[in-house]
């Protein structure tokens, strides 16, 4: 993950309190979905960015998982994801999510 | 009317190495890392030049094999080299190191890159042997200085070391003592950005098969910036790379945009011929020595050679409309606004559909879209998977979504107006305009009518905006109509103001 993402991350954590926070993802390939999780819950897996070390164990979601699609309106939804929906293998991205979110959110 | 392209020029440098001392990913590691295992196994994971000039995508670029001739040799290509590859191609060529540095001695104007006397001896002979480049361009090479000297200089002047294989070989020194955009480093940056323009715009003029002095205007679309302290991204690199090549009749400004630049300079280019504004443009853009070497660690962990050891550079000539060669469209540019948004679906809604819909046109009529042809070799194993293939399922399912292809017909779609990707990872250069040459080509022997150009960029990466950007165009086969050449206008407005001129007399000599 971006080490500016994981700073603004870290410090809207700060700010206003890791249970409070959601992150949502784009990412293309769910090794990259993988990673920038795991990033933000066990801490950065490349030991480069701020939160190396961190476990701040944030609730995370890529925008294609049906928690995140229940809550965006549907014509919404449509003009801005369901291409992308088409587009990536969304079964292996969410395989990849729930397993992280299983090991290391903390919410 | 329609300004049109009338030719186009390739090149690669192989810069192995400025891969090892001056590519991001290395210097950052070497500062943050001295000891690291990367660093350590470098050297066994360095291309040859043989073996740069027989890699499948550098022959593509240049144009000794076509996409369709790529995407049908399986991927991995880099254990599959070209028998009988050559280093000049029909748009270009791949220049081997020891050239490239000379080349960027003679871009040098303040004396500020030195080569060693044994290495200037022992290289001019091979870039005097160079077609395209010429006495005026050998006469700017110094004769060199000795070791103790690159040595002194490097060690104690704050110069940037420059080296050839493995040897310390000279030195670009900082062109002021403190003022940091002024560095050896962001001389040499600028310099090798300059140098791989410089060679791009010799082959554009070779192509187009005009003399030197007729290119009117040149629009550099790299990604560095030069000026000082005062001014940091005042530019021109434009103007002064067509001062080195010899452009003597042209001007020249800086378009920037990130990796969208190259688009946005050929719909100016397009938009200032058709105007009449010019006679022709050049866009023009050299390659990143930055970006050398930026998917390393991933291509040394996976056994693989070092892919990105390569500056890329390339020219496109617009000019007036020749009644032949393919035009630029410019009712049909697609821009990414301010208002567009940033989700891939909105992204290509505004780039692709949206001037086809002006055009009443579908998103089939399309015969090639050409994207982000990065190079898959190069991306797939840094997991940034195939680049090319990702855009054109995009735009696959964008079809799908209005009903022009069904699902399943998504693959066919990608095979058919889609393209593998064989372009270096150098930013602007992979970004929709490498398939320039080879569309010129295919339009102009009938194979293909319409080719949409897509360019985004990055604009986030420079914390001005969180915006993304993109623009995009359609070159298409020929009308058949021909501008008046621009001698016969110019007679025309001479005859005009002749007979206003011989007007005012007579009224004057009336009055008096």
């Amino acid at each position: 993950m971006d080490l500016e993402n994981q700073r603004r991350v870290k410090e809207l954590s700060e700010k206003y309190g890791a249970e409070n926070m959601v992150i949502v993802l784009g990412a293309a390939e769910s090794e990259a979905a993988g990673l920038a999780a795991e990033t933000v819950t066990a801490g950065d897996p490349t030991y480069a960015g701020p939160l190396t070390g961190v476990s701040l164990g944030l609730r995370v979601y890529h925008i294609c998982e049906d928690e995140m699609k229940a809550e965006i309106a549907e014509q919404v939804y449509e003009d801005q994801v369901s291409m992308m929906e088409m587009v990536l293998d969304v079964d292996s991205i969410k395989k990849e999510m729930s397993a992280i979110r299983s090991e290391y959110c903390k919410f | 009317m329609n300004s049109v392209i009338q030719a186009t020029g390739y090149i690669l440098a192989h810069t192995p190495d400025l891969l090892v001392h001056n590519g991001t990913t290395q210097t950052a590691e070497r500062e943050h890392n001295p000891e690291s295992e990367y660093l350590r196994q470098i050297p066994q994971h360095i291309r040859s030049y043989r073996q740069v000039v027989e890699y499948l995508p550098n022959q593509t670029y240049i144009g000794n094999m076509t996409p369709e001739e790529l995407a049908r040799v399986e991927q991995p290509w880099y254990d599959k080299p070209v028998e009988n590859a050559s280093r000049f191609g029909t748009f270009g060529e791949i220049m081997p190191q020891d050239e490239f540095l000379l080349l960027l001695q003679a871009c040098d104007v303040f004396d500020l890159v030195w080569l060693s006397t044994a290495f200037v001896s022992e290289a001019l002979p091979r870039l005097a042997a160079h077609p395209l480049i010429g006495e005026d361009i050998l006469a700017k090479i110094k004769t060199g200085v000795e070791p103790d000297a690159i040595e002194y200089a490097v060690s104690q002047e704050h110069a940037e070391p420059l080296y050839h294989n493995g040897l310390l070989v000279g030195y670009v020194r900082r062109a002021h003592d403190f003022d940091p955009n002024l560095s050896a480093h962001i001389m040499l940056e600028n310099l090798v950005s300059k140098a791989s323009s410089v060679l791009s715009l010799l082959h554009v003029v070779h192509q187009a098969g005009i003399e030197k002095n007729a290119i009117s205007y040149v629009i550099d679309c790299s990604e560095e910036a030069c000026g000082d302290m005062n001014q940091r991204g005042g530019g021109n690199f434009a103007k002064a790379a067509a001062e080195i090549a010899g452009l003597t009749g042209a001007s020249g400004c800086d378009v920037r945009s990130f990796c969208a630049a190259p688009a946005h300079a050929l719909i100016l280019a397009a938009s200032l011929v058709s105007a009449g504004v010019y006679e022709n443009v050049v866009v023009t853009a050299g390659g990143c020595s930055a970006k050398l070497g930026m998917n390393g660690k991933d291509h040394v962990k996976k056994g693989m050679p070092l892919m990105e050891d390569v500056l890329g550079g390339f020219a496109v000539l617009v000019g007036k409309n020749d009644g032949v060669s393919p035009e630029i469209d410019t009712a049909m540019c697609g821009r990414h606004t301010v208002g567009t948004g940033s989700s891939p679906q909105a992204v290509i809604t505004s780039l692709v559909t949206d001037p086809l819909d002006r055009a009443g046109l579908k998103i089939t009529d399309i015969d090639k879209y050409s994207v982000e042809m990065q190079n898959p070799d190069v991306t797939k194993p840094a997991g940034a998977g195939d680049v090319p293939l990702s855009n054109y399922k995009m735009i696959a399912a964008l079809a799908v979504k209005r009903n022009e292809i069904a699902r399943d017909e998504i693959g066919a779609f990608v095979e058919q107006h889609g393209m593998v990707g064989w372009a270096p990872t150098q930013g602007h250069i992979p970004s929709g305009v490498p398939y320039l040459g080879f569309a010129r080509r295919e339009i102009m022997a009938g194979s293909i009518a319409r080719v949409m150009i897509i360019g985004k960029g990055s604009l986030f990466l420079g914390r001005m905006t969180n915006l993304f950007d993109g623009v995009s165009f359609v070159i298409r086969k020929n009308s058949g109509g021909q501008e008046e050449s621009a001698v016969s206008q110019k007679q025309i407005q001479g005859m005009i103001a002749k007979a206003m001129r011989e007007f005012a007399e007579n009224m004057m000599r009336e009055q008096g």
